[in-house]
This record gives structure tokens, C-alpha cells and sequence, in this order.
């Protein structure tokens, strides 16, 4: 367990003490523990990281220190939770509701949701302001502007009077950060700040919480899952599974010499950045998927005036052959996920066409188009809502065989197979997808699609949405899967890292447009475009390769640099 | 790397609604019990009164209650009890077929219109039309075309209802149409009638059960009304609203004969909708998080 003396990178006061800290279920906390002997401490100017996977309590641990439990399911039942000496658990609603403005404060993943929709920016820090404060408007106005250049936000004056919705992710984000430090506070709990932000936008946050720490001395407790992100702002790491404390120590200490075993598969779990080796061609491989100059157009209608039109997607040329794996990676907005679907024929691409073995499939109707479904499939992000909940998991894989004349039987005894080869027990056909987590829908999801024995198969973000160690398990299975049957995966992703261990080849999008496209181990330790060396460079701990708990070797480091 | 352990298969299965809710309060249990006394008495009218409710007996014109005529008699000496006792057959079974009829009808366009764009237009504005012409006059104007019957009654007051259940239909399918798994049956090359049916339809249920009850009662009482109004079926067959209407006439002499068709009309409806809105808060999630958070 962690020794407090040794494992610290300051000697300053502590801020936030927490001693075995125990949160029960239920009205009266006296259900299963949530968190069970959570001891954490953070002093002065310094960031302690929380990780863990879902479910690890990592989330309720912020929460309770904030005195934010739900009343009515959950309550701490025993330890305490010190702030600059006074116990939370102890206060009272009112002093708690004093204390959240002026000595703690906390900013959540989605900033959208944490910002009333209806009241201008400027007006809701000033709302902090008024509530704590006995400063004047003039006053209170000046703090805002000098707070909101502190988050370096734009033209301050006029973000001022502007709603959330007319912002960025970004910018929202930097206004919660705004109003969170504009009293001082000595704690600030960053929960997932950034798990909703593109790669750049995050970068450019953490770097902007790392300074403004360093400015005013705040201790910060920052909740994560992203291992990336832990090297990247963390002064000791504390890594959690299932409501206890696996370990706690140094940012060096746990990445470079981690002492329990989860904290080990954790961080060997996490993808590097460096691409694999590229496999060798057998031979010659036939081109399977070729979409050419493919483009997509939303026409927004107006009854008055022109129509407005966004190109979602313009003049993609991709490339796919037999047994290989194409990477499409880029950030939200970029048309990675509006290329797939055109591919897939779920949305009508605009123009351009699109080759599935040597035919041209983008202008044929919806009956023509059915003997060609079966040879490409897809595999989308979220694994709860991709399967009917009201089928069984066997129904649902066997649909797709039964829709092309396959007897029921058959069909059921096909599903009983595919379970296998994704790993899952073959009695698991006659359940419901309720029954299972995450990952293994995900699994049985790929089943699904493998029951049309497809040429290839598409992966919209399909690892996105699972824990790192799951993702691990999923990505191996298709690795396996594509060895075996020698299908053409592409794989829409926006984490390099994934695209690193997993692509042959990788195309760049930005805007609508492939920006950079080629083999993943030049795109990626060579690139040519300045947008590609952008997100290369924010990718967040790129000097890690955490796998070996190492830094990045030099040379590869300066490769993964440039 | 090893897999996460399977939960275990003893979780229950969601294969359909339970009717629990029946007896969630005091109350709602009652309104089932009387819902079910006024559907049983209606099935076995014949077993609870030997008389004939259409014989005319003009010497036993208004009589007062007694041994033989538990509730007396109207006005041409048809005995009271077997009138309403039957009459309730006709009532609720025009308040069945049309919730069924309705729901069937609307769930067909519902389905057709959330599904395809182009059509969706033109059905959803045939609807608007129909939505926009009051429920009774529409039904009074079916009736005089077509002639009073139990047919063309029951006809007449489905129409009214089926732009309601095609709207309700069509605002859960556009919302589920979006879901992966529905996007996954089409790319596994599922036909439109096979993806409508086994994964949107699903969907619709719970609402349409719902929904389902209103109109049942919202039918029962137009009916009454339109028999009230002499637009309904032919005055010697016995519904709810026929006996009222008759009763109406002699209502300063003997005013159980509106007083006792109408207190099981108000029971009926007045079940009928208990259970409409215990059902809807069984059925909807978000309603049951609302009494919680009290």
C-alpha cells in the first residue's frame, strides 16, 4: 500500500486527506461497497492522477469528496475525507455548498451538460462570484475578463455575453476551468476532463490545467482512464480496480516500475504508438473495396434564402486489398464515419463510386443491392445499443444467414460456432445481450457480422467505447480472426495508438478530405502533412511506451517527434 | 488473455411486459376488480337475468323495483337490468374493436411512415386532416351516410382515432430507426417488412398498450354520445347511451333509468383509464424515476 513519505514529489501542506474511505450502497450505505479503504492524499501545487476501468469507483472516490453522493443510493459509511483539515463527510449542506465555490471545485467530462443552455457565459461565473463574494459588478466583471484570458479563451469581451451552444467543445470546457478557479480554490477535481475532446483540444487543455496550477498552487485530483493522459499531467498516480487502492506512487515510480499485477496488465494493455512491424505480402493480394473520389453533401434546406451545403465527405479515394487491414483515422467532424457508412451503403454516397470485389456498388438500388451485403459488414461503436435487446444473442447472429436461405437450424448451429471462435461459451446462443458486458457484445457483435462470411469488414470506432484491457482482447480477436479467414478489415478509429498496433495502411482525414494516406509505418513515424505531425504530437504520453515501462527510445522518440 | 467470467444465466429474461401493475395501489386494484365484474356481467348477461331486453311488455310500463324486475322497468315495460346488463356487451365491445382496429390501422401507417421518407408526407398530412375534423361530427357523418349499425358505428368512431396511434407509432420508430442494431439488420440484408416487424415494431408496445386503453374508453363514450344523440344504433337495441337516452324523456318520473346505465358507463371509463395510466407508469422508465426522486 502507499507509504506517504515516500512516495511524495513535495513537501507542501496536504489539501485533500483521504482515510479509508468506505461508500456503501443504499439509503443508508449498508448495501455492497462501492469503495472500500480508499486512502488518498494530494498537497499543495501538485496533481495526483486516479486511474482505473469502469467500475472501479473511481468516479464515486470524486464525488464523495465533493459531498455530491446521491442521498438516496449511495453514503459514506466510514473514513474520512479531509479538506485542508475540516472533514466533509461532517459538514453540513450549508457549509458544504461554502466550501464547493471557495475551497474545492470540480469540472466533468461534458461541458454541455454542465453549462446552462439558456444563461450567457459570463453570467454564470458571475453567479459564483455574487453568491461568494462582496465585490461590485465592475469588479466582479473585471476578475471574469482577467479569468477568462487566464483560460485563454479569444476575445474575452465577447465571449462574455455568448451562449454555450454557440461554442466549442474547447472553449466550453476552458469556461468550466474558468469557473471553477475563479475563487481560488485550493482543490480542483477534474473528472474525465477530456475524454469528450479531440486529441488537439485535449492537449492544449491539459497544458492549460498544468499552467494554471503552477500559477496559483492548486491541488488537483484528476480522474482518468487514458494512460496517455496520466503520463502527460500526473505527479503520482494512485490506480484503483473495484472500489479498493491497487497502488499508489510516483508518476515514474508506477510507470516504470509498477508492483502489483493489475497495475502491470494495465499498462501492458495500452497500445503503443510505435506501428508494428508491417506483415509481409504473400504474394500477390486483389484488391477486395475501392471507393473513388466518393463524396457526400448534406443539403440543409431553408424555405427563405439559398440552401446551405456541407460536404461531409469529398473525393475520398481508398484502397483495400485481400487480408489487409486500412486504417481511416482523424477527429470528430472529419467524415471518417460518413466514408464507412457510404461504404456500407447505409447512407446514399452523393457521388463517386465504390468497387466491392470488381463490382460497382454506390448507384444500385436497395434490391440490387442485397447479394452484394453479404460480402462486406460492419461493427459499430456502442455495444449496448448494436444488438436487439428483446433477441437473443443467437437470433440476432443467425438473421443474417437466414436472410440469404439458410435453414433456421442451420443457421442456429452457424451462431453456435461463431460464438466459439469469438471466444464466448456456445450455450450463450439462447441469452439476451443484457446478460453480457462491454466487451463481450462487442464480441458477439463481430460474430454477427462474421455469420455472412463478408470480404470485409468494417469497424467504426468498434473499440472506442471499451477499457483499455477489453479493447486489448478485441483488437487481438480481430487480429486472430483476420489471420484465420483472411477477411479486409477497415478500421475507423480516432486513436492512433490503435491505429498503430492494428493498420497496415492509414488514411488521414480532416474536413471531409484524406489528408495523408500510406503505409501505417511511414504515415505514422514519418509524416508528411502538417496536420498528421499535429495529431502525432498530441497524442497524448507519446514519450511512453508503456507496455515496456519504458520512455520511448530516443531514436524512436524522435521519430515519433517529428 | 482470459475473458471476463459470463453472469450468470439466472438473470431474468425481458421477453415481454408484465402486468404486474394491475395491482400496484389500492386503488388501480380496484379499478381492475370492477373493470372485470363489468366485463363478466356483460359475457354472462343471459345467466343473469332471464329476461328478454327487447320484449315489449306495455302492461308493465314503469314499474318500480321488485322481486321479478330487480331495477323496474322503461317505458314500454322492457325490464331495466337485462337492457344495461346487455347493453354493456355492446359497449365494450365497440370499445375493444375500436382500440384494435385503431391500433392495427395506425400501427400499419405508423410503421410505413417512420420507415420511408417519401411517404411520410403524404400520410402523415392525411392524418393531419383527419386529426383536424372534430372526433363526434366525423362519426355522425360516417353513421348518416352509411346507416346506423354496430359495423358502421364502430367504424365511425376508429377513424377519429387511428391518426393518433399512426403519430405515436411513427415518433417511436423515427427514434429507433436510428439505433446501430436497426442499422445492422440492414447491412445483414434484412427486408424492410422482416426489420419493421422484429426490431421496430418491438418498440411500440408498450406506448400502444398504453394508448390502447384511452381509446377504449374515449370509444365507449362516444358511442354513448352518439346513441345519446340518436346518431348511434337503432333504439331498440340496447346500449348504454340508447337507455339514456329513451330514460331521458321520463327522467322527472323515474331517474334510475339514466342514473344506472350511466354510473356503469363512469365506472367502466373511469377503470379502464386507472389502468391506461398505471400501465403507462409501469411501462415508462423515466416516469418511475419521477416518483422516486420525490
Amino acid at each position: 500500500m502507499s507509504n506517504p513519505v515516500s512516495d511524495t514529489v513535495n513537501s507542501n501542506p496536504l489539501v485533500l486527506q483521504i482515510d479509508n474511505l468506505v461508500v456503501g450502497v443504499g439509503k443508508d450505505g449498508g448495501g455492497k461497497k462501492i469503495i472500500d479503504g480508499i486512502s488518498l492524499q494530494v498537497r499543495q501545487g501538485e496533481t495526483l492522477c486516479v486511474v482505473g476501468e469502469s467500475g472501479s469507483g473511481k468516479s464515486v472516490t470524486s464525488l464523495a469528496t465533493m459531498g455530491l453522493l446521491p442521498k438516496d443510493s449511495l453514503k459514506a459509511v466510514g473514513g474520512s475525507i479531509r479538506l485542508v483539515g475540516e472533514d466533509v463527510l461532517q459538514a453540513s449542506d450549508r457549509r458544504l455548498r461554502h466550501l464547493r465555490a471557495t475551497t474545492m471545485a470540480m469540472i466533468f467530462q461534458e461541458p454541455m451538460t454542465a453549462l446552462n443552455p439558456v444563461v450567457p457565459v459570463g453570467k454564470q461565473i458571475d453567479e459564483v462570484l455574487r453568491t461568494h463574494t462582496d465585490l461590485d459588478a465592475a469588479a466582479r466583471k473585471k476578475r471574469i475578463l482577467d479569468m477568462m484570458d487566464q483560460v485563454r479563451l479569444p476575445d474575452v469581451k465577447r465571449i462574455f455575453n455568448s451562449y454555450p451552444h454557440r461554442m466549442s467543445g474547447g472553449q466550453r470546457q476552458r469556461i468550466m476551468i474558468a469557473m471553477a478557479l475563479v475563487l481560488e480554490p485550493k482543490l480542483l477535481i477534474a473528472d474525465e476532463p477530456t475524454t469528450a475532446l479531440d486529441v488537439t483540444t485535449q492537449k492544449q487543455i491539459l497544458t492549460l490545467i498544468r499552467d494554471l496550477q503552477k500559477d496559483h498552487g492548486t491541488a488537483v485530483l484528476f480522474i482518468t482512464h487514458d494512460m496517455g493522459v496520466v503520463a502527460e499531467i500526473a505527479d503520482r498516480v494512485a490506480v484503483m480496480r473495484q472500489g479498493r487502492l491497487v497502488e499508489t506512487g510516483t508518476l515514474d515510480g508506477i510507470l516504470r516500475t509498477p508492483t502489483m499485477d493489475y497495475t502491470r496488465k494495465l499498462l501492458s494493455a495500452v497500445p503503443s504508438l510505435v506501428p508494428r512491424a508491417p506483415r509481409v505480402e504473400v504474394g500477390f493480394n486483389p484488391v477486395v473495396l475501392e471507393a473513388n473520389e466518393l463524396s457526400k453533401v448534406y443539403r440543409e434546406r431553408s424555405f427563405f434564402g439559398k440552401a446551405r451545403e456541407v460536404a461531409a465527405a469529398q473525393d475520398v479515394t481508398l484502397t483495400l486489398r485481400k487480408g489487409r487491414t486500412l486504417g481511416i483515422v482523424g477527429e470528430s467532424g472529419s467524415g471518417k464515419s460518413t466514408v464507412a457508412r457510404c461504404i456500407v451503403r447505409l447512407i446514399d454516397p452523393t457521388s463517386g463510386g465504390i468497387r466491392l470485389g470488381g463490382r460497382e456498388i454506390a448507384d444500385l438500388s436497395r434490391r440490387m443491392l442485397q447479394p452484394h451485403r453479404k460480402k462486406i459488414q460492419i461493427i459499430f461503436q456502442d455495444p449496448y445499443r448494436s444488438l436487439n435487446p428483446r433477441i437473443t444473442v443467437g437470433e440476432s447472429i443467425a438473421e443474417g444467414p437466414i436472410n440469404f436461405g439458410v435453414s433456421h437450424k442451420d443457421a442456429m448451429a452457424k451462431a453456435r460456432e461463431l460464438l466459439e471462435l469469438v471466444d464466448l461459451p456456445a450455450d450463450a446462443v439462447s441469452r439476451y445481450p443484457h446478460q453480457f458486458s462491454g466487451g463481450q457484445r462487442q464480441r458477439i457483435a463481430i460474430a454477427r457480422a462474421l455469420a455472412l462470411e463478408p470480404d470485409v469488414l468494417v469497424a467504426d470506432e468498434a473499440c472506442s467505447a471499451l477499457d483499455v484491457s477489453v479493447q486489448a482482447q478485441v483488437l487481438e480477436l480481430l487480429d486472430s480472426i483476420q489471420t484465420r479467414l483472411g477477411i479486409s478489415l477497415l478500421f475507423i478509429t480516432h486513436d492512433l495508438r490503435v491505429a498503430a498496433q492494428i493498420c497496415d495502411d492509414v488514411a488521414v482525414m480532416q474536413h471531409g478530405r484524406v489528408v495523408e494516406q500510406g503505409p501505417a509505418g511511414e504515415v505514422l513515424t514519418n509524416p508528411q502533412q502538417a496536420y498528421t505531425r499535429q495529431l502525432l504530437d498530441a497524442a497524448p504520453g507519446r514519450g511512453w511506451d508503456f507496455a515496456n515501462f519504458r520512455p520511448v527510445a530516443p531514436l524512436e522518440a524522435a521519430a515519433a517527434a517529428i | 488473455m482470459a475473458i471476463e467470467t459470463l453472469p450468470n444465466a439466472v438473470l431474468p429474461s425481458r421477453s415481454g411486459p408484465s402486468f404486474g401493475f394491475l395491482t400496484a395501489t389500492p386503488i388501480i386494484a380496484m379499478a381492475t376488480v370492477c373493470l372485470a365484474l363489468v366485463i363478466l356481467s356483460a359475457i354472462f348477461a343471459p345467466w343473469l337475468t332471464t329476461h328478454d331486453p327487447q320484449l315489449l311488455l306495455p302492461a308493465m310500463r314503469l314499474k318500480p323495483a321488485s322481486a321479478e324486475y330487480l331495477l323496474g322497468t322503461d317505458a314500454y315495460g322492457r325490464d331495466v337490468l337485462a337492457r344495461i346488463l346487455y347493453g354493456g356487451r355492446i359497449s365494450l365491445l365497440i370499445g375493444l374493436g375500436a382500440a384494435t382496429i385503431s391500433i392495427a390501422i395506425g400501427l400499419l401507417i405508423g410503421l410505413v411512415a417512420g420507415f420511408f421518407k417519401w411517404v411520410d408526407a403524404i400520410l402523415m398530412r392525411v392524418m393531419d386532416g383527419l386529426m383536424a375534423m372534430p372526433s363526434v361530427l366525423l362519426a355522425i357523418a360516417v353513421v348518416s351516410l352509411s346507416g346506423a349499425s354496430l359495423t358502421t358505428v364502430m367504424i365511425a368512431i376508429t377513424i377519429p382515432e387511428i391518426p393518433r396511434v399512426a403519430r405515436l407509432v411513427r415518433s417511436v420508430v423515427l427514434s429507433a430507426r436510428e439505433e446501430p442494431y436497426v442499422e445492422a439488420a440492414i447491412s445483414l440484408g434484412s427486408s424492410m417488412p422482416k426489420i419493421m416487424w422484429r426490431h421496430l415494431m418491438p418498440n411500440t408496445v408498450a406506448p400502444l398498450i398504453v394508448q390502447g386503453t384511452y381509446i377504449a374508453a374515449s370509444a365507449i363514450l362516444t358511442e354513448a354520445i352518439l346513441s345519446f344523440l340518436g346518431a348511434g344504433i337503432s333504439p331498440e337495441t340496447p346500449t348504454w347511451g340508447n337507455i339514456m337516452a329513451e330514460g331521458r324523456g321520463f327522467f322527472q318520473v323515474k331517474p334510475s333509468l339514466i342514473f344506472w346505465p350511466g354510473l356503469l358507463l363512469s365506472i367502466a371509463i373511469l377503470s379502464v383509464n386507472l389502468i391506461g395510466d398505471a400501465a403507462r407508469d409501469a411501462l415508462d422508465p423515466r416516469m418511475k424515476q419521477r416518483e422516486s426522486g420525490k
